[in-house]
């Protein structure tokens, strides 16, 4: 018997309309765990670096954590993994939401699917009864439109649904899932879904999940409930609002938005208000939240509030999470108002509420330099807020310049040509990073932008404040409870929050190299375990002083899988399986060059030390000068098959990639893409 | 003097989160919390985000037929069906029945498990759901095992002999050996 996992994978080829129940080996939980790690064991063995992201071989994997569906508080994790048509590298881009554990209960722990369907299709997952249906009726519905269609269809109330929009189904590079109030948003995985004609996936289950020691997992889970409720009284000191407690920012529940309006940019990621929340402000966006939102609304088996439930006159009622309450507003120079009336259409379009405004508001900068003209953008409003409409239907539908837009910044921008280069100053590996653009480098946030396999710093980011506290007391107070730290740094750390920003102690040079890596390393691992077992990183990566650690997720793990994990066996999972997924990325030819975040993050930089800064990383992380994973890293992991693959290849001996040539490639391959979607187009919007 | 135990259910707190429907599962698992299925919680919550209804209803007796009601009511400007309600196992609907066997499930307030408050509440750290025990007058209400609520339940559909019978031959050993033999 299999506990907190099921042992079964669902394969389904669209292409040819298999589906298969596929048992799965357990061994790879014990190197893996699941989630994201058990998809990139499945991309790097099945999707060769030959493999386009649009192409039937890809493959898109909808995985769940190993502890989702069991009662630990907080595991709903659905972690979606394929190859992103904007960064052609692998993205995996995750969720919350009820999806996960009901895949879980019907017995299921993946849905690998691969091929094409021919016709537009949704899968109906319910418990050993899988069948792939007809969607033709769903084509150009909204993905919620489509999901509540879908449970009449069905008849039942209690299936979950993930779905994809027009943005989806037009293959827009940075289409999201959309289940619920959550979101797959990140790396363009709606489009891939979109790619293969699969409109939803509906799951319902009634199986269980089983826990090896029932007794004990129940006792560390009572002490995780104790310390939620402990911790949810006691927000952290001389912190800002949205980061003294836990859970994803609570955006739904605060009115305080000074820090978010006054600190990140406005636009294209180009413009600091810092006057902007004033005593006026501040009241009509409290207005405006208190009149618009119903209810807060949580994730499966999590007591946290991180989504809303808004009733807008005029629009009706729909769902919303944190970050769409800023990113249209501060995209469009306007406000909340503003932000409830764009934000359900964009979510029933289906696209990634980080990247669409910062597209919209780049065309925008293009048009008032006169890079896109009144041929481009016919009939284009004057108004700030009508613009985004606009843009966002141009871009769902492909239409005219919107076809160049849906594939994002980078790729628009040298479509475009005539300098519209310039104006893509915040991507990272061709996607859109958060907008904010800062004075001084920080070393340790360098690092994480730099080399992030996420390319989205606020799922690598967590654990340590992201500026030093003021006083010594409230240091004091800060640390001296902090049981998180991991065993042997507790004092090292610890000294680190006493010393820094007092004296010299400030950035870039402090702290030293050696302190910035294993504080990096921290940070980023944690997510790493969090993607694996399906906790959601707002319990556990992403906050300071989260209910789930180091020191507690080994016998949780333990004692619901029955497999023995230590704190040393869960880093090393952690590393395997970052350096898998790096793998597959330097496989399809990530570098150095590519790690880089954008010139203008930081105005104050220091290319010499942060090339420093980047080689002793990629030391420590047991990697090249390139950041290429050397043989004796993945020996000691148990992946020398990497090493054999990158050696057959001959990785490790192309000192230079050749730059241009690939790019080229690439673009030459994304136009080839582009005139399918052209087709594809075609078809949907005569909807 | 009899001990009335109630959980009451504050629609307006709930955040749909259901982690009274996991918890729930695991305490009546055998043994106790070897599983969590949500598909043999006896609390589930009724979640309609269109319509904002969250609400949270704990499993009642078992009934073999269907009523004939079906009306709405509305409050606060809220439609709700009336089975939105409804505690009852009841055949119009697989709520508050065993996923494998289809025997009717219902709400112990944890007694068996000998919990302090049933688990569903003490995991609702937002107050949707909170325990009451007060003191009323009458006999002692008899506590309702897993077992006699699916004898009960069976014997309503079968008769007592039938399942007497049945129970008796289960006893001798004779239905385990037939299927022993089957295998």
């Amino acid at each position: 018997m299999r506990y907190a996992e099921t042992g079964y994978n669902l394969e389904v080829d669209l292409s040819r309309g298999n589906i298969q129940r596929v048992e799965t080996d357990p061994k790879l939980t014990e190197l893996h765990l699941g989630g994201l790690g058990t998809n990139a064991k499945i991309l790097w063995d099945r999707v060769p670096p030959e493999v386009e992201p649009f192409s039937p071989d890809n493959l898109l994997i909808f995985g769940t954590g190993l502890l989702d569906g069991t009662f630990a508080p907080g595991a709903n994790r659905t972690i979606v993994s394929s190859l992103s048509p904007q960064t052609q590298l692998m993205a995996f881009s995750m969720m919350g939401g009820f999806w996960a554990p009901e895949l879980k209960f019907a017995g299921y722990d993946k849905v690998v699917i691969r091929g094409k369907s021919p016709n537009l299709v949704y899968l109906w997952i319910n418990d050993d009864k899988v069948e792939i249906r007809d969607a033709s009726h769903l084509q150009g519905k909204g993905a919620f439109e489509a999901q509540e269609l879908i449970k009449r269809e069905l008849m039942d109330e209690k299936v979950q649904i993930l779905s994809i929009g027009l943005a989806g189904e037009n293959r827009v590079y940075f289409a999201s899932i959309e289940h619920g109030r959550s979101s797959a948003s990140r790396g363009g995985m709606g489009a891939v879904m979109g790619d293969k004609r699969l409109k939803a996936v509906a799951v319902r289950g009634r199986k269980d999940i089983n826990i090896a020691q029932p007794d004990e997992f129940k006792k560390l889970c009572d002490e995780v409930w104790d310390y939620i409720k402990v911790r949810l009284q006691t927000p952290i000191r001389g912190q800002i609002p949205i980061l003294e407690s836990i859970g994803a920012p609570q955006e739904m529940a605060i009115h305080d938005e000074r820090w978010h309006t006054t600190n990140f940019s406005w636009g294209n990621a180009r413009q600091r208000r810092k006057d902007y929340w004033t005593e006026e402000v501040a009241e009509k966006w409290k207005n405006d939240l208190d009149n618009a939102r119903e209810r807060l609304i949580s994730c499966y088996n999590c007591p946290l509030q991180c989504g809303g439930l808004i009733y807008y006159p005029g629009i009706g009622r729909y769902t919303m999470k944190c970050y769409t309450k800023l990113t249209y507003a501060m995209g469009a120079f306007s406000d909340l108002d503003f932000a409830f009336r764009i934000a359900p259409r964009a979510q029933e379009y289906g696209v990634d509420g980080y990247t669409a405004p910062q597209v919209m508001a780049f065309a925008v900068e293009l048009y008032e330099a006169g890079i896109l003209t009144d041929k481009d953008l016919p009939e284009f409003p004057e108004n700030n807020e009508e613009r985004f409409f606009y843009l966002l239907d141009k871009i769902v539908r492909r239409e005219g310049i919107g076809d160049a837009l849906a594939d994002g910044v980078y790729w628009a921008a040298r479509e475009i040509g005539k300098g519209a280069e310039a104006y893509d100053h915040n991507t990272i590996k061709k996607h859109e990073q958060i907008p904010i653009k800062l004075g001084m480098l920080n070393p340790m946030y360098y690092i994480m932008w730099s080399t992030g396999e996420k390319v989205n710093i606020t799922q690598m980011e967590g654990q340590i404040p992201q500026a030093p506290f003021f006083t010594e007391e409230l240091k004091e107070e800060f640390i001296k409870d902090w049981v998180q730290i991991p065993t042997g740094k507790e004092e090292r750390f610890r000294q680190f929050i006493r010393e820094w920003g007092e004296g010299d102690n400030v950035f870039p040079y402090y702290p030293p190299i050696d302190l910035i890596c294993e504080l990096v390393d921290w940070q980023e691992t944690m997510h790493y375990i969090d993607d694996a077992t399906g906790i959601c990183a707002g319990f556990s990566a992403f906050p300071l002083k989260p209910p789930y650690h180091i020191h507690n997720l080994p016998p949780l793990i333990s004692t619901a899988t029955g497999i023995n994990v230590d704190e040393d066996k869960l880093w090393e999972i952690g590393w395997r399986n970052r350096n898998l997924i790096r793998a597959i990325n330097i496989r399809r030819g990530l570098r150095r060059k590519d790690e880089r975040p954008p010139e203008d993050h930081w105005k104050k930089r220091f290319p010499e030390y942060e090339a420093k800064v980047l080689d002793e990383y990629y030391k420590y992380r047991g990697w090249n000068s390139e950041g290429i994973p050397t043989k004796e890293t993945l020996d000691e992991l148990g992946l020398s098959y990497v090493n054999e693959d990158f050696e057959q290849r001959g990785v490790y001996k192309q000192k230079k990639i050749k730059v241009t040539k690939q790019e080229s490639t690439k673009s030459e391959k994304a136009e080839v893409a582009k005139k399918d979607s052209k087709k594809g187009k075609n078809q949907t919007s005569k909807q | 003097m009899k001990k009335v135990k109630v959980i009451k259910v504050d629609v307006d707190k709930c955040n749909g989160c259901r982690a009274c429907e996991a918890i729930c599962s695991a305490v009546h698992s055998s043994p106790m919390y070897s599983s969590t299925n949500p598909g043999k919680s006896r609390i589930r919550v009724i979640f309609d985000p269109a319509n904002n209804i969250y609400m949270a209803v704990f499993a009642g007796e078992y009934t073999p037929a269907e009523c004939a009601g079906r009306y709405t009511y509305t409050i606060k400007e809220k439609k709700y069906d009336e089975c939105a309600f409804c505690r009852a196992s009841c055949p119009s609907r697989d709520l508050f029945r065993d996923p494998d066997s289809g025997l009717p499930l219902k709400c112990d307030m944890c007694e068996e498990a000998e919990l302090s408050e049933p688990a569903c509440v003490t995991v609702c750290i937002n107050d949707a759901l909170t325990y009451e025990e007060r003191e009323e007058e009458g006999e002692p209400a008899e506590i309702w095992g897993e077992l006699k609520v699916a004898l009960d339940s069976l014997i309503i559909k079968y008769g007592v002999t039938a399942v007497e019978e049945t129970i008796d031959r289960l006893a001798s050993g004779q239905l385990v050996k037939t299927k022993i033999a089957k295998n």
